[in-house]
């Protein structure tokens, strides 16, 4: 025959999504919070997530040029690691930090480990925890109300997050040095965190907070896109908000298990963090061992840790734990006695 | 109530459409066959004709050697030109294989219609050896010896298997609507011949037509039909038994470990064939289809045709021919050239266009785990093939490498375009390998 034919290995047919669709398809999932919280954080908000989107495109690109490694930036990783990391930041944190933070998270966390599917903690949480350590004043006290004028949506504090005022509270309550309008106040604020118009706003996204995790509405909303794509795996956040709500129930902490779902980073963390492939397990039940380990971490810090919020922490604890996590839950041999 | 399916499996596009209203048509014996020693799981058969012998169609040209061997016939009548080595189109070197001439005759062995009625297992057997029968869904594993479990396995269930769950072919959904009575006439025999406790034939749903005439022709031969989820690998023997069953064959083990035995609906009517008419497997049904083929058929073809003639008889080649494929597109084998045999386990010659080949580089893993959640026997693909990749078999081993059915599923939905189930079996390669 005078055609050439090419020779290839089977199968030679192959699913249309490429790793480009799956991270672009999380970047339009991000979307819906991206744009609510440039209503509610208005011009501020917007600059924090192009300056550090467009550093860690920067920084990926240079880093690549640099090493001679194939330029990889189109495949949209880097995007979604700047914006993630804007996402983390308070309103009020200054233009340096997320160049000082993105820089981070893609040099030394992803690109010296080797680059996408090679780093072993989500880059965006290890450029968060390494401004955390250095610059922890910026971190957790840069807080600013939303352009509707609320901050903790508490009257009787206003210790900047729902999530700080609760700590607050709690330690108030906990402290026998504690004057009595201070206790009055903190059983005050308490009571009203779990009120109706503290969830309707919470729910929104109308509180303190950093900038992309308080909308919990538009963070499921990105999120159910990419659950039915399946482009993200359902158990890991399944399990983890599962637990973060059944620990809420049990264990008394001053608010419910739904004030506890709707604050704080737990939806961004659970549905766009620790669902990262590349630093979570790949066996179904580590899977949902990491789901649950990162709601047990993220509650107990939460209720008898230093800081108020967990969500961070927690997945980048159960990042180094993957590993083992992947060794200790390797599937059954297939027609093994069940 | 949802269709009986298994775990893992994948949903490609079937292209079905191209061939499934299709009658199968005969195409006229070629002028010349090329007909491998080796065409079957085993030892390759002994020649017992010289070249210059004078053959008729069905003529026993080969001998098996050893107890998993199975014997050759002739084809096409006429004169036996040499034996040589030839292009083998599976195994991927060049096998021992008889070149025959057709004198354009086409005469045949004496074919004796047989009654069954009284013929003993071992004759029935002997029959099904003396045609040299191998599994015609692609494994071809010589069918007499798959048929002779040991006592100390009895068979409870045997299952036929009508799933043809890869895309594009149509063969086996055209032979059950078409032969369903010489199906079920076929299993008659193999009933008798290992009296099992129940016989379910599985046909996956999207042959709703095969699946109603079965129901109809089974009357009172307490044959069971049941409609099958449409999900690739559903067609493979340890597939159908989980299916069916909700047994799993072992690790290492075969379906008789768990008192099952499954068998092919082709290989069936080749069977019935052999038995009632004596006559030998020197022909089967095949789909030729693909964009790149003119006019896509279900054709019956001589065994050792050339792939060349076969695709002369469907309108040739279109313009854009890029990529030739043996069996389906999930786990046929790429050929470098069309001057190869059909063999008797050739299920389809597949023929995609320049743009339908894949040609995408690999990326790096990005452990998303959509391997995982496909393999239907649970493996840990990414992994496996990050090990082979490294070199390092004896992990793949541990990992349970050898467990793999290669049916390709981790490689169609990985996003970072690897060839996990190439590097697998490169792994399974290896380990045996050591092992030898």
């Amino acid at each position: 025959m005078e055609k050439q034919l090419v020779v290839g290995v089977s199968p030679s047919i192959r699913d249309r999504v490429s790793v480009e669709t799956i991270m672009w398809a999380v970047v339009i999932a991000l979307i819906p919070s991206l744009a609510i919280s440039l209503y509610f954080f208005r011009l501020r908000a917007l600059l924090l997530i192009v300056v550090s989107s467009l550093t860690a495109i920067a920084m990926e690109a240079l880093f690549q040029r640099v090493t001679h490694r194939k330029m990889t930036v189109r495949d949209g990783s880097a995007l979604i690691t700047g914006i993630l990391l804007a996402y983390n930041l308070p309103p009020g944190a200054p233009f340096w930090v997320p160049i000082v933070g993105s820089g981070f998270a893609i040099i030394i966390a992803k690109q010296l480990f080797g680059g996408l599917g090679y780093n072993f903690i989500n880059p965006a949480l290890a450029g968060r925890a390494f401004l955390m350590a250095s610059w922890p004043e910026i971190m957790t006290h840069r807080w600013m109300p939303t352009a509707t004028g609320v901050l903790s949506g508490i009257d009787a504090m206003t210790s900047a997050t729902p999530l700080s005022t609760l700590s607050e509270a709690n330690r108030i309550l906990a402290d026998p040095l504690s004057t009595m309008e201070q206790l009055q106040n903190a059983n005050l604020a308490i009571s009203q965190l779990s009120s109706h118009s503290s969830l309707i706003n919470l729910l929104w996204g109308n509180v303190g907070g950093c900038i992309g995790e308080t909308s919990a509405i538009m963070l499921l909303v990105g999120a159910s896109y990419l659950l039915l794509k399946r482009y993200i795996d359902w158990r890991i956040p399944l399990s983890y908000v599962g637990t973060v709500a059944l620990l809420a129930w049990a264990v008394p902490s001053g608010a419910t298990p739904l004030f506890h779902l709707l604050s704080g980073g737990l939806m961004l963390g659970a549905f766009y963090m620790a669902t990262d492939p590349v630093t979570s397990p790949i066996t179904l039940r580590g899977r949902w061992i990491f789901g649950f380990a990162c709601g047990v971490i993220t509650f107990v810090i939460r209720r008898w840790g230093g800081y108020p919020e967990g969500v961070s922490y927690s997945i980048l604890l159960m990042n180094c734990a993957t590993p083992l996590v992947d060794k200790l839950t390797r599937p059954k041999r297939y027609g093994e006695a069940k | 109530m949802g269709l009986k399916s298994f775990r893992g499996g994948i949903h490609p596009e079937t292209f079905k459409q191209l061939t499934r209203d299709k009658p199968i048509r005969e195409i006229p014996p070629p002028t010349s066959v090329i007909i491998p020693l080796s065409q079957h799981t085993g030892a390759p058969s002994e020649p017992v004709v010289d070249a210059g012998t004078h053959v008729k169609v069905g003529q026993k040209i080969a001998e098996a050697k050893g107890l998993v061997s199975v014997p050759q016939h002739a084809s096409i009548s006429g004169t036996v030109k040499e034996l040589r080595d030839y292009p083998h189109p599976v195994l991927g070197k060049r096998m021992p294989s008889f070149v025959i001439e057709a004198d354009g005759s086409d005469e045949w062995i004496p074919l004796e219609r047989k009654d069954a009625s009284d013929m003993s297992g071992k004759e029935i057997i002997a029959a099904i050896k003396d045609a040299g029968i191998v599994g015609l869904g692609g494994a071809a594993f010589p069918t007499h010896v798959k048929l002779s479990p040991p006592p100390n396995k009895p068979i409870d269930t045997l299952i036929v298997n009508g799933a043809e769950c890869e895309p594009y072919i149509t063969c086996d959904h055209r032979l059950m609507l078409e032969r369903t009575e010489e199906i079920l006439d076929g299993l008659g025999l193999l009933r008798k011949l290992l009296q099992p406790e129940r016989i379910i034939v599985g046909i996956e749903a999207n042959k709703r037509d095969a699946i109603e005439k079965f129901v109809r022709a089974r009357n009172g031969s307490h044959v069971e039909v049941v409609a099958l989820k449409v999900k690739y690998p559903q067609g493979d023997e340890k597939q159908m038994i989980e299916t069916l069953l909700g047994r799993q064959v072992p690790s290492g083990g075969l379906p008789m470990d768990v008192g099952v035995l499954v068998q092919n609906v082709g290989t069936v009517f080749s069977v019935w064939e052999a038995v009632i008419q004596k006559k030998p497997l020197v022909e089967r049904v095949l789909t030729v289809t693909g964009s790149a083929v003119k006019d896509p058929s279900n054709l019956k073809v001589r065994i050792g045709t050339l792939v060349r003639d076969v695709i002369a008889q469907c309108g040739g080649y279109d313009d854009s021919i890029g990529r030739l494929i043996m069996g389906g597109p999930l786990m046929g084998i790429s050929q470098y050239t069309d001057e190869i045999p059909v063999l008797k386990g050739t299920s389809a010659i597949l023929v995609q266009t320049q743009e339908e080949v894949f040609t995408q580089p690999s990326e790096s893993c990005i452990r998303c785990a959509r391997c995982v959640d496909v393999c239907p026997v649970s493996l840990l693909p990414a992994e496996l093939a990050k090990l082979a990749d490294r070199g390092k078999f004896e992990e793949c081993e541990q990992l349970g490498a050898l467990d793999c059915r290669e049916c390709g599923c981790c490689s169609y939905v990985c996003p970072a375009k690897i060839n996990i189930v190439h590097l697998i079996k490169y792994a399974k390669m290896e380990i045996l390998s050591k092992k030898s």
